[in-house]
């Protein structure tokens, strides 16, 4: 072993030394099959008054993006159906959340 | 005359043996799923502790799809940029009869699903159940779905639709639903050869290894865990729901922190994340859990919020299966007797108040609020790391300080009142029992 390589195995202040990912490469190792019916709608109107905007933190998925406008854009296609955001979102009426149709949705096989 | 005698609704360990138990005593069972397979929408840890199989299937261990055998269990306890571990081994565990395994759930589900088959059962999957009938008097008689022509009548309905219940909720059984009561789960599995696997975990062949986290989820009150498949490793971070919105920090980036941490990167280092899930998890026990019996309606598994989430346990799986196993035979017990009414299915409950499944969580009652508490999140990782760091760190010329010095000091530090630390010590041994 040569010092040089003796030194870098004593190195303990490792940075990460996997992958970094982006959030769609993430999303893009599950696999879903999409519907075209939504199965989560989003009230864009309660959204606008809405300051915990708990939903945009919480959603594993990432799904609920603020507009410049103060309003929420929802797309349902990547879902979980976890339930999370329904539970977090305190606006009555803000979410509208359903199972997408049976053999549709998140498919899991390594989990 | 109905279309059946037992409807089952969600096809996980819960639906699974509610319909084993049902169809072996020879019953028509039809076990609804809304995935394309069984398993196929569900995510956890994890580990499966399966010994309640022994009733239904006496040679599961011989035939289950399991990755690894767990016989290392190790809990830690991470601090910034500490960590204490404490690791137990029994290669025993790894024999039969055994203990806990890893596996995925697509693959067990699945398998369970089959076993089901086996017995008699009808399975339908790709199919939302989408509400309950009810007859004249109000009695649930039945279940509606999303096909054309969906609907099918039954003696009895056994909802085992998971966290979100909405059977449950339906017929009334649940309170408000409160976020505080549920955790979010999130995962990576995670890529490495078997051979780097064995290697870095200390196990060979089909042994497996469980670790149980606490801190290192960045201020957001939960919990990690990290599970050894064959050549996999899962890597997630348990959530609290309210915590999680008010921290600002999305689960994924409270994922990268704990795969950062000294004590875990060394463990993943070079793996690829190769699928990644998330799932609630109902976390409150016995303060969260509805009424499970009503007319013609069963609940059973995580639809009853019968999973055991008290820190070092984690186990929902094997409640899920008992829990259903107990309404597969009360289901059947009301038929027979010609009373499927609430108090016909009242054996149901009998059954969960005198076996492990209610026996646990009256035991571990306050557990799971005391794992969760600020004081157990935030300060005692600290305390106690604080306290190995100083008992271990060598000051010479100084002479080592005394254990109760060092206590005392890193109690204070931690920002731990005295009467604190009592008051939770005691909570821990009363609630541990
Ligand atoms: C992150 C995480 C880690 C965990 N770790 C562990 C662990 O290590 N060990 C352990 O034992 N437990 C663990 N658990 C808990 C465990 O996963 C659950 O307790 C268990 O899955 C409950 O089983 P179940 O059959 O009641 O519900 P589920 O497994 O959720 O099954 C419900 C089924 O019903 C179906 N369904 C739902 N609604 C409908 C509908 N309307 N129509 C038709 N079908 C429907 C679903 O598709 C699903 O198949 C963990 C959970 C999570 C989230
Ligand atoms: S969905 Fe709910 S939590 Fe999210 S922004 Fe709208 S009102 Fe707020
Ligand atoms: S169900 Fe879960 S994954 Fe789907 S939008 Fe809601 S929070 Fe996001």
């Amino acid at each position: 072993m040569s010092l040089e390589s003796l030194r870098a195995a004593n190195n303990i202040e490792r940075d990460a030394t996997w992958a970094e990912m982006s959030f769609q490469e993430r999303i893009d190792t599950a696999e879903f099959r999409i519907h075209e019916r939504a199965h989560i709608t989003v009230n864009g109107d309660s959204c606008r008054g809405c300051t915990t905007r708990e939903c945009v933190v919480a959603c594993p998925a990432n799904l609920f993006v603020p507009t410049s406008d103060g309003g929420i854009l929802f797309n349902y296609e990547n879902c979980f159906e976890c339930g999370t955001c329904y539970m977090v979102c305190n606006e009555a009426g803000a979410i509208t959340w359903t199972y997408p149709e049976g053999g549709y949705g998140i498919v899991f096989h390594r989990t | 005359m109905t279309d059946t005698d037992i409807i089952v609704v969600g096809a996980g360990p819960a639906g699974s043996c509610a319909a084993i138990a049902a169809a072996k005593a020879g019953k028509r069972v039809v076990l609804i799923e809304r995935g394309p397979f069984p398993g196929s929408k569900n995510m956890y840890g994890g580990v499966i502790y399966p010994r309640i199989l022994d009733e239904l299937i006496p040679d599961w261990f011989e035939h289950a799809p399991i990755q690894r055998w767990i016989v290392r269990r190790s809990t830690m306890l991470l601090s910034d940029t500490g960590a204490l571990n404490i690791d137990y081994r029994s290669n025993a565990w790894g024999q039969a009869p055994y203990n806990g395994a890893t596996a995925y759930r697509p693959d067990f589900d699945n398998w369970l699903a089959q076993q089901a088959v086996a017995a008699g059962a009808e399975l339908i999957c790709s199919t939302t159940v989408t509400g309950l009938l009810r007859d004249a008097q109000g009695r649930i008689n039945g279940i509606t779905t999303d096909r054309p022509d969906g609907d099918l009548t039954a003696s009895v309905v056994i909802a085992c639709d998971g966290v979100n219940s909405f059977i449950a909720k339906d017929a009334g059984l649940y309170k408000a639903v409160d976020a505080s009561n549920y955790t979010l789960g999130v995962k990576e599995t995670l890529s490495l050869p078997k051979n780097v696997i064995d290697e870095r975990f200390g196990v060979r062949d089909n042994q497996g290894v469980d670790i149980e986290i606490l801190g290192g989820t960045s201020g957001v009150n939960g919990g990690g865990f990290i599970y050894t498949n064959l050549d996999t490793i899962a890597l997630g971070v348990v959530l609290k729901l309210p915590k999680l919105s008010a921290q600002k920090k999305r689960p994924e980036e409270i994922i990268a922190e704990l795969k950062r941490h000294p004590a875990i990167a060394p463990l993943i280092e070079g793996a690829e994340v190769i699928e990644y899930s998330a799932h609630l998890i109902p976390e409150a026990g016995l303060d969260m859990m509805p009424k499970m019996v009503a007319d013609g309606l069963l609940v059973a598994g995580d639809a009853a919020a019968l999973c055991l989430a008290a820190g070092i346990w984690l186990e929902g799986v094997n409640f899920a299966m008992a829990s259903g196993m107990y309404a597969g035979q009360s289901a059947v017990q009301a038929i027979t007797a010609g009373n499927t009414t609430a108090s016909g299915l009242q054996s149901y409950t009998k059954k969960l108040n005198e076996t492990f499944v209610l026996k646990d969580h009256k035991k571990l009652r306050k557990i799971p609020h005391l794992v969760l508490s600020d004081r157990v999140q935030h300060k005692y990782p600290g305390f106690v790391t604080g306290i190995m760091e100083r008992m271990f760190r060598v000051e010479n010329p100084h002479p080592k300080p005394g254990v109760r010095r060092i206590l005392r000091e890193e109690r204070k530090k931690a920002g731990i009142s005295l009467m604190d630390l009592v008051r939770d010590a005691l909570t821990g041994l009363k609630g541990f029992g």
